[in-house]
């Protein structure tokens, strides 16, 4: 007992900086875009101050421009992550489980993730229409991806013993699905879903930068147009805030669900 | 339960090849008997056990279980590897639980059957723990309570203790016998371990490598309870002597 003790102190030593290395990072990069300002090397409206998009910030908050485009950005990246997350899975488990699934949509899947969406999304405006639709479209196409592979990793990864030994309880489908391959799959499903919803922001903006009359990407658009660069730098980092909530969330939710690891680790 | 193989063999195809891992083997285990089916790696004896266990199809030949001839994994029959095989994400509770999960106890069946069997492996106080926070010996353990819970009336065991330390084996041998010697289900063990093989069984099938034919069935006349200290005895060698010779 007496030992562990300053071991314990330096390790929580060690947690503090580790806690306040985020913040330090915040300050030293306004402190240099204050700087880069101060000296006027670039006119106003190519960088404003931080004080400019703070304010800014401040006055869109305050008038709820900010929060109406928020939330239809944020509304098409919930329906693009259920919908591309929900294919994603169910065409990963398919083509773990079915070698016929495989030969068939492997060369289609890597095809379309190849080719960049920013250029096939105006085809997808144009079958989508410019609302809400087409925006969820573009989102659940680059979201599907990575939850679609981290499936297809986490279903062959299962061990074979524990198959064998589902079968040799004369376990059914339905069981050796949900008390087997689910929870088996359920870390690596998680660490996709993770990137899945950093993606999310990426998917919907790109549709609304192509069109769409609300939402975070048409915001920044047409803030650009006007050259209201503090606006541009309030979008951006609304997207940005938006994008480290859903990543949040996914981790919250995993850290929910994986009890189980980090009680194994903690002995 | 009575184990009955006629005829069983099974070949392999590899790159259109036909490889006999099995030749075909006659063999009639009473109920109750604990038989080691012995022979160096790669002799088929795995493949003969996921037969038996319905996990595998024999190219000829029929096992019967119980003079009812069976082909499928049999509710009756516990099968058990070499590593424990338990799912990380269950506890060791819920591990042992699983046959009976499985097969739809409720949950105060599930609960009472394991109050019996905990003590038994010495796990209760590893119940809620998880497979990651246990010994090697310790997650054998439970591996063997899931198999134990279940209540088969046969027992296949593929090389269970093959990836324990001397020790541990050693307990984990003792601790098998022990509650076999309550239960008396009919136990099948794959081993290479001659020593290991005379120590448990009443009967050793022996087998030579690829491909796996029986090559002596030898009957084991120790008495029961074993002790460590009998692998001293004199009697002890000459069923390890006989083994061996039928072995090479």
């Amino acid at each position: 007992m007496r030992v562990s003790f300053p071991i314990t102190m330096s390790r929580s030593a060690n947690t503090w900086t580790r806690r306040l290395a985020p913040l330090l990072t915040l300050v030293l990069v306004l402190a240099a875009w204050q700087l880069v300002f101060a000296l006027r090397l670039y006119p106003t409206f190519l960088i404003p101050s931080p004080q400019m998009v703070w304010e800014k910030a401040a006055q869109v908050l305050r008038d709820g421009t900010l929060w109406a485009h928020l939330l239809a950005t944020s509304e098409a990246m919930v329906w693009g992550l259920l919908w591309g997350v929900s294919i994603g899975t169910l065409l990963g488990y398919l083509i773990a489980k079915l070698p016929l699934a495989e030969v068939l949509l492997t060369p289609l899947i890597v095809a379309f993730q190849a080719t960049p969406i920013v250029a096939y999304a105006p085809l997808l405006i144009i079958w989508f229409g410019s609302g809400m639709t087409s925006k969820v479209v573009t989102c659940a196409v680059i979201v599907f991806f990575p939850t679609l592979m981290n499936t297809v990793v986490g279903v062959r990864q299962i061990p074979p013993r524990l198959r064998d030994l589902m079968r040799a309880l004369s376990a059914t489908r339905w069981q050796t699905l949900c008390k087997l391959e689910l929870p088996a799959i359920l870390p690596v499903w998680l660490t996709g879903l993770k990137t899945s919803a950093t993606l999310a922001v990426i998917g919907v903006v790109v549709g609304e930068f192509l069109s769409a009359d609300r939402g975070l990407g048409h915001w920044v658009k047409l803030a650009r147009s006007q050259y209201d660069t503090a606006l541009v730098f309030v979008g951006v980092l609304t997207m940005t805030a938006l994008a480290l909530t859903f990543y949040s969330l996914v981790y919250l939710l995993e850290w929910r669900l994986l009890k189980w690891q980090r009680q194994s680790r903690s002995v | 339960m009575r184990v009955r193989l006629e005829g069983v063999s099974v070949t392999y195809r590899q790159a259109g090849a036909k490889l006999l891992a099995l030749a075909p083997l006659t063999v009639d285990i009473p109920s109750g008997q604990f038989v080691a089916i012995l022979g160096a790696s790669g002799c088929g004896k795995s493949t003969l056990v996921r037969v038996v266990a319905g996990l595998q199809p024999a190219t000829s030949g029929s096992v019967w279980l119980d003079e009812v001839r069976n082909t499928r994994p049999h509710p009756a029959v516990g099968m058990m590897f070499q590593d424990a095989t338990l799912m990380g994400w269950r506890t060791v509770f819920d591990n042992i639980a699983l046959p009976l999960e499985l097969a739809g106890a409720s949950h105060a069946a599930r609960e009472a059957r394991l109050r019996a069997l905990l003590p038994m492996l010495g796990l209760e106080a590893w119940a809620n723990a998880y497979p990651a926070m246990l010994s090697g010996g310790m997650a054998q353990r439970a591996a063997l309570g899931r198999v134990l819970a279940q209540n088969p009336r046969l027992l296949l065991l593929d090389e269970p203790f093959g990836a324990l330390d001397a020790f541990t084996r050693e307990q984990l041998r003792l601790d098998l016998l022990a509650l076999w010697r309550d239960m008396r289900q009919t136990v099948l063990m794959v081993t290479h371990d001659i020593h290991e093989a005379v120590f448990m069984a009443d009967r050793l099938l022996v087998f030579s490598p690829r491909p796996g034919r029986l090559v002596a069935d030898i009957a084991i006349d120790l008495p029961r309870p074993r002790q460590l200290d009998m692998v001293y005895d004199a009697e002890f060698g000459v069923y390890a002597r006989a083994a061996r010779a039928a072995m090479v």
